[in-house]
């Protein structure tokens, strides 16, 4: 076997492995490291498919800000398992994984009813997932898309400000008249 | 052309498909707000996968930057959820699904 299939099926499986371990786990925190496991597996498949710059993109963006942010609200909230919730969902627990499956089922049947042939990635792959061709086609074609995102992210940072921040005493006394 | 990889695209599909179904099955499960948001995550990181192997398929760099959207949109996401997160941590005390129902009937 070829490296570049035994490192797909490496990583696919260990993705595999923590994606089911990020939904099992009881303590959060396990739950959280867990789900930086399969991030980083993700972005060795990236690398299978020569996405370089996604593949650095996924490691600084999802490895590093979104988990850190996550795993910092988990210790401030100071959270104990989910020991008292486990007993009565057994039930909808079957049936939440039953539609998981038969969701499973439909993508593979939409899957072979298709019939591609992008059996072969080519050479052009490479160049295709260097910054120097991502970055071209993002600073003229995408141009706009781009500008909106800043602005999104501008959003972003001052709603989670307003929704996080603690209201001060003035507030409290205003509210309550 | 050189081709350069023998692994045929459906793999990675079948390989995104796994990987959505257990965020759906996560999301339906768990009730700790802060898990259910970490499988919404995964399912997001499915759809990655598909979109960069169509474009790496297609070579097309389209659906790279599509991700590259996608990721921006992700962390917009958490920022703005996990302040939720806390801003109902303060008013119930608990982040649990089944204990926020104020808005149930």
């Amino acid at each position: 076997m070829e490296l570049s299939s035994f490192l797909f099926y490496l990583l696919g499986a260990l993705a595999i492995a923590s994606a089911v371990s990020t939904v099992m786990s009881r303590n959060p925190v396990a739950s959280a490291m867990s789900l930086v496991l399969h991030f980083f597996m993700l972005a060795g498949i990236y690398l299978t498919l020569q996405a370089q710059f996604i593949a650095v993109l996924q490691v600084l963006v999802y490895a590093g800000a979104i988990m850190v942010l996550i795993v910092f609200v988990i210790m401030l909230l100071n959270l104990g398992d989910e020991e008292r919730l486990r007993e009565k969902s057994s039930l909808r627990r079957l049936i939440a994984t039953g539609l998981g499956i038969a969701l499973l089922t439909q993508l593979g049947l939409a899957m072979l009813a298709s019939n591609t042939d992008l059996t072969m990635m080519t050479s052009k792959a490479v160049e295709v997932g260097m910054v120097e061709a991502i970055g071209m086609d993002l600073f003229t074609n995408y141009l706009f898309a781009f500008e909106a995102v800043t602005l999104l992210l501008l959003v972003a940072v001052m709603g989670a400000l307003i929704l996080a921040r603690r209201p001060s005493e003035n507030e409290k006394i205003g509210s309550e008249i | 052309m050189e081709i350069i990889n023998s692994i045929p695209l459906e793999y990675y599909l079948a390989l995104s498909a796994i990987i959505f179904s257990i965020g759906v099955i996560g999301v339906l499960t768990r009730r700790n707000i802060i898990i259910i948001f970490m499988c919404v995550e995964l399912m997001l990181n499915a759809v990655n996968l598909t979109l960069v192997g169509f474009s790496a398929f297609l070579g097309d760099t389209s659906g790279q930057i599509f991700v590259f959207f996608v990721m921006a949109v992700a962390a917009a996401e958490a920022a703005v959820g996990l302040a939720i997160v806390l801003a109902i941590y303060r008013n119930n005390k608990s982040i649990y699904a089944d204990e926020i129902n104020l808005l149930k009937w």
